[in-house]
């Protein structure tokens, strides 16, 4: 979206067009001829996997509400109504519940290649930001969508998360009645949820607007870390990241489809096929997988209003990490202790997603509160001294001569991931 | 050159041992909760080219209609889907003839009165019950739950490691398999000195081991005229497998249709990528 456009077009309408609004223009300059690194390994199409994403659960999301009934009388048969009775019913409703996991799990692997590579790194720092608001928003419009089947995970789940509210000094209480629109999730919460649920995508889909611009202006990041020096280092983006892209997302959709197809309630819970029913509260009230770190932080601090500030902070933090990163380097590819703790902290995560899932209760408090630890040490301490203690391997000088000595079988760098 | 390959191996050391830190620490989820673990059975509606047995669908819905449906509704169903593709396919005289059968309440009429009639084949099955409070009454204060979605409705935990097995091997039919167990589970004596509460019955499969419904079947209590062995196991299967297309009707179609979007994703992916390896053909990368 940045600098001048070398688009011409021959034909006069758009010609004409081009001269009043130059959107075409606009358009070829940001996915056409946009210079992409020629460097990027696949980790680099889950971008693209993640505006699919995005694009399935809206138009999938909008055919669902035309069957739907956001009434706690009514929302669980409409859902069942949707399942049964409506032409294709099963596969827009399974797609767009499993496509919620699909999108987090893209957006997990979008993240954790930010900090592998250092995308956040100046100047990327606003491109990074604006992706935690997305990520924010995605957990935001996530939590309420499980909320509209009105189950019992539904109803429990919305009673417990709301709940935290109450949590913040003195104005609590009115703060979750106020959310609650009563005394209890009922009708009037059902509601508003349904209507931010409708709400929150087209805000991300902004967001992700203002991302992919931010993302233009700077140039992509890739996988050597070192800035584009040349055109040499650069490929237009279409043919190139296009058919890459495509590619990937094929792939990425092959693996949407097994869930999709074969095991579509594998990611779900048995108890959101009972009725919500305020009087009769589950064995085991559990959030859904990819809210399990947070889960897992909110439940290790042995206070109500400290596991609340440890979970928001677990999230705040990311906000602050393109300044926590001393470092001068980007790439974790010329990180020698860096690229080690990376993987701990990847370990890290997914064992505090297993202790989300687990009671509270012997040893399961006791490693998540480790986890929890680990977790805030890495960014805070870690990351901070790293960048002093570290001595980082050569840098290539440009994009093209990291490529001809991988090519090459020089001594270079070592492929990472 | 050693200098760069020592802690690239050490980092992949380290993940190694981080991930299976993380997987050790999962070891003890195996640790059961709730009833006791119910065997798989061998359905014919499961993996990626499951069925659903029609004639197993129509014993089903026999001793549904015979036995589960004097205190169990299934108020998601209608009559119009037992005769619809991928479930029991009835005919359409036989549905309409059952239909009738049923009494189904109407109204108001003209002179605001709700009455009763002979049910269509666009009816929702009546419940037994008028309401959960005159179910609760008869039932000595349990509720017998709707059977509409009760295969999906039920399932038991099978740990860390087996579920992620489930995943690749496509296991979910955890409903069906506790039914079976739950139905089959009645002649198992409790254990010494547990007694439950005056008017519950011991089953191991069911969570806390002490169930309100007595025990709902026994051999040679439905009539089969296709020479199915009229026994308690095999009347739990063909409950269980009825039960299971209640809970998801359109599961051939599912899996029919995601065998062909399979077929086209994967040619797709292939075309993409030779598309791919020739543009990126010039191109050093």
């Amino acid at each position: 979206m940045s600098g001048h456009s070398t688009f011409d077009p021959k034909n006069p309408a758009l010609k004409w067009l081009e001269a009043r609004l130059p959107i075409l223009g606009l358009a070829h300059s940001s996915f056409i001829a946009y210079p992409t690194p020629k460097n990027l390994n696949y980790w680099w199409t889950f971008g693209g996997i993640l505006s699919m994403m995005l694009g399935i659960q809206i138009i999938t999301g909008i055919v669902l509400v035309m069957h739907y009934t956001p009434h706690v009388n009514m929302a669980f048969d409409s859902v069942e109504h949707i399942m049964r009775d409506v032409n294709y019913g099963w596969l827009i409703r399974y797609m767009h519940a499993n496509g919620a996991s699909m999108f987090f799990i893209a957006v997990y692997v979008h993240i954790f290649r930010g900090i592998y590579y250092g995308s956040y790194k100046e100047p990327r720092e606003v491109l990074w930001i604006l992706g935690v608001i997305i990520f924010l928003l995605m957990m935001a419009t996530a939590f309420m969508g499980y909320v509209l089947p009105w189950g019992q995970m539904s109803l429990w789940g919305a009673t417990v998360i709301t709940n935290l509210f109450s949590a913040i000094p003195f104005v609590g209480e009115a703060v979750t009645t106020w959310l609650w629109g009563g005394f209890a999730v009922d009708n009037p919460t059902l509601n508003r949820f349904f209507s931010l649920h409708y709400l929150l995508p087209f805000m991300i889909a902004a967001v992700v607007v203002l991302h992919v611009w931010a993302l233009h202006v700077t140039g992509q990041n890739n996988p050597t870390g070192v800035e584009v020096k040349s055109s040499s280092d650069t490929v237009p983006f279409t043919p190139y990241a296009t058919v890459k892209d495509a590619f990937g997302m094929v792939c990425f959709l092959l693996f949407f489809a097994w869930f999709l197809f074969y095991v579509p309630n594998y990611l779900g819970h048995a108890d959101n096929y009972i009725p919500a029913n305020p009087l009769s509260t589950p064995a085991h009230i559990v959030p859904e997988w990819y809210f399990l770190p947070f889960y897992a932080i909110l439940r290790a601090i042995p206070s109500k209003l400290g596991g609340v500030l440890a979970m928001f902070a677990a999230i705040v933090v990311l906000f602050f990490l393109p300044w926590l990163d001393t470092s001068k380097v980007r790439s974790a590819r010329y990180r020698p202790l860096y690229r080690q703790f990376f993987w701990v902290l990847v370990a890290v995560c997914l064992g505090l997603g297993y202790i989300g899932a687990m009671p509270p209760e012997g040893w399961y408090v006791t490693i998540g509160r480790l986890l929890t630890a680990y977790y805030f040490i890495h960014f805070l301490i870690i990351l901070p001294l790293l960048g002093f203690i570290e001595k980082p391997l050569p840098l290539p000088a440009s994009i093209t001569e990291a490529v001809l000595a991988k090519n090459h079988g020089a001594a270079k760098p070592a492929v990472g991931a | 050159m050693s200098g760069k390959t020592r802690p690239m191996r050490f980092a992949r050391l380290l993940k190694a041992a981080a991930l299976a830190l993380a997987a050790f620490a999962a070891t003890p989820a195996l640790a059961a909760e709730g009833g006791a673990h119910p065997e798989k059975q061998p359905w014919s509606f499961k993996g990626p080219f499951g069925q659903f047995d029609r004639a197993q669908l129509q014993r089903g819905f026999k001793v549904y209609r015979e036995v589960c449906a004097s205190c169990h509704g299934m108020h998601l169903v209608s009559f119009r889907n037992l005769m619809e593709e991928g479930g029991p396919e009835f005919s359409e005289g036989q549905i309409r003839l059952l239909a009738a059968e049923y009494q189904v309440q109407d109204g108001p009429d003209e002179s605001g009165e709700m009455f009763e009639r002979p049910g269509r084949l666009s009816d929702r099955f009546p419940s037994p019950f008028p309401n959960e409070q005159a179910a609760r009454a008869a039932n000595g204060g349990a509720y017998p739950p709707d059977l509409s979605l009760i295969a999906k409705a039920r399932s038991y935990s099978r740990g860390f490691w087996l579920s992620l097995l489930d995943l690749v091997l496509q296991y979910q039919e955890h409903g069906p398999d506790y039914i079976h167990a739950l139905l089959t589970g009645y002649d198992h004596q409790p254990p010494e000195g547990a007694h439950g509460q005056p008017g519950l019955h011991y089953n191991p499969y069911f969570p806390g081991g002490w169930i309100a419904m007595p025990k709902p079947i026994s051999d040679g209590q439905v009539e089969y005229t296709d020479g199915s062995p009229a026994t308690v196991d095999q009347y739990a299967r063909d409950i269980s497998a009825f039960l299971m297309w209640t809970a998801e009707p359109h599961l051939e179609a599912r899996k029919q249709t995601g065998f062909m979007v399979f077929v086209f994703l994967a040619v797709l992916a292939g075309l993409l990528y030779f598309t791919k390896k020739k543009v990126w053909s010039d191109v050093a990368h």
